[in-house]
């Protein structure tokens, strides 16, 4: 700790400067380019993201059409619930309905489009290597049955909702717009009875998710458990956020073609970049 | 009315209404109130929201109602949970099986994905949810994922899913008990695309029953 004397200004500034270049595991990097093991292929200049999301920490940021998003759950209990927005107009958001029921199934992978609620894709999953992630359960809130004690934003166990909100109020958004989520990493399954079952792991570390942006999009994230994780303390551990600048996606590109529903779905997202 | 649409209700008869092929529906519902929902023809799906009637930033959350009941199909005895986490209302009874929560509510733009750009003009769920919604100063980031009521839609052991022939038939019911005051939205969907509505919308009956004074 600094021993500088805060009870002047001269010394509660050098206090606060002192901390200058204190690195930590769960923090941005900025700027993103001075990020260390970039993804492979991913040049310097191109890197317009990259942050650590602590245990029960969130994140949002704004990308642009084309933009690369990889989620690296570190060390194996990460949980990242995702919002999605179309940034130039945040009305229209990501429908994990339409998601599920455009596309025929319910279990995101690599090829899935995350489809917005006015039949445009916010982002298409290029890679996916946990294949456990959910599209039922949501986001966990105060109310959620626990055994850690308090889980307001302002404590030691926040609750995802509670971030997410965070998140949104960061561009202007409210209680209103925290609309149904995806939960990456933590997987549920549904039973041929309805049971959800829950994969909660922990997993192997370094799992990764990799999105493209086929709309400018704002990506509202929060890393807390899960909400069917019944675990007696509050286990879950930081995940990895890099994003980077990338082509649009042509016409021949195989996720857009790979269905008659997700070659309309591009389509529509084709003519309203068409100005 | 035939007065056997009132079985199993409180004595007293608030509200008793048709709500016509295609259209929106929406109605305030006390706590401790029972709404029932009849599927006068059969196979007929209803889109449903709840919004709390003090403060409708808290609504429905078909998220929130999975996870509380670890299981997507709603049946008797499921409670439907808000997006902070309380008990909005709990099925007390239903002549059929089970109902969907995972199907969202149609809308003219996903109808363009999934049968085709002509069917862009065809008046959908998220329209009639609009339509209610204006009239009460709500919009569209009010639309959250949904109830589907007498809609069937299986999710198979790989995740793929759909919306299939219904198990519904002619004055089947759903009844719903408020543990909330809240804002009851239905859009009595007007779909003809898939199977939800057996191809051909028809009316719902719409009922809501409580302790007061006999009124039968």
């Amino acid at each position: 700790m600094s021993t500088s004397n805060t009870s002047g200004l001269q010394g509660a500034r050098a206090h606060a400067r002192a901390m200058a270049g204190t690195r930590v595991e769960a923090m941005p990097i900025v700027p993103a380019e001075e990020a260390t093991d970039l993804p492979l292929g991913v040049t310097r200049g191109a890197m317009v993201w990259e942050e650590t999301i602590a245990a029960g920490g969130y994140a949002a940021k704004e990308l642009e059409r084309g933009a690369r998003l990889r989620l690296v759950d570190l060390r194996g209990d990460a949980c990242v619930s995702m919002l999605i927005f179309n940034a130039e107009h945040p009305i229209e958001r990501l429908n994990v309905a339409d998601t599920m029921k455009v596309q025929w199934n319910a279990y995101l992978q690599a090829g899935r489009l995350l489809l917005s609620d006015m039949g445009r894709p916010l982002m298409s999953i290029l890679a996916d290597d946990a294949n456990t992630h959910d599209t039922f359960c949501g986001p966990s809130n105060e109310r959620t049955p626990r055994t850690y004690g308090d889980s307001g934003a302002w404590g030691f166990h926040p609750n995802a909702r509670g971030r997410l909100l965070l998140g949104v109020a960061k561009f202007g958004l409210g209680r209103k717009d925290v609309h149904p989520c995806i939960n990456w990493f933590k997987g549920v399954r549904i039973a041929s009875d309805g049971t959800t079952v829950l994969e909660a792991g922990p997993f192997p570390p370094g799992r990764s998710v990799l999105l493209r942006a086929e709309m400018s999009v704002i990506v509202v994230l929060a890393n807390c458990p899960h909400v069917l994780d019944r675990r007696p303390t509050y286990e879950a551990t930081p995940a990895r956020i890099s994003a980077w600048r990338g082509p649009i996606t042509p016409p021949e590109d195989p996720i857009r073609n790979a269905t008659p529903e997700s070659l309309r779905a591009f389509l529509n997202v084709e003519e309203y970049f068409r100005r | 009315m035939n007065n056997s649409a009132y079985d199993g209700l409180p004595r007293a008869i608030r509200v008793d209404e048709v709500v016509a092929a295609r259209a929106p529906w929406d109605g305030f519902v006390q706590a401790g109130e029972t709404l029932r929902i009849v599927d006068l023809e059969g196979n007929q799906a209803v889109d449903f929201l709840l919004y709390a009637a003090h403060d409708d930033t808290e609504r429905y959350s078909a998220q929130d109602t999975i996870a509380a009941q670890a299981n997507i199909l709603l049946r008797v005895g499921s409670i439907l949970m808000s997006n902070e986490g309380r008990p909005m209302a709990q099925i007390t009874a239903t002549t059929v099986a089970y109902h969907d929560t995972i199907g969202g509510a149609c809308s003219c733009e996903s109808n363009t994905l999934r049968y085709g750009h002509h069917t862009k003009s065809h008046h959908a769920c998220v329209d009639n949810f609009l339509l209610s919604h204006l009239r009460h100063g709500r919009g569209k980031r009010d639309i959250v994922s949904n109830i589907n009521w007498f809609m069937n839609v299986p999710v198979e052991a790989d995740g793929t899913l759909g919306i299939v022939d219904g198990i519904s038939a002619p004055g089947l019911y759903v009844d719903l008990k408020m543990r909330m005051d809240v804002m009851a939205v239905i859009s009595n969907c007007p779909q003809v695309n898939n199977p939800c509505n057996g191809f051909n919308p028809t009316p719902v009956r719409v009922v809501i029953a409580n302790d007061g004074p006999a009124s039968r």
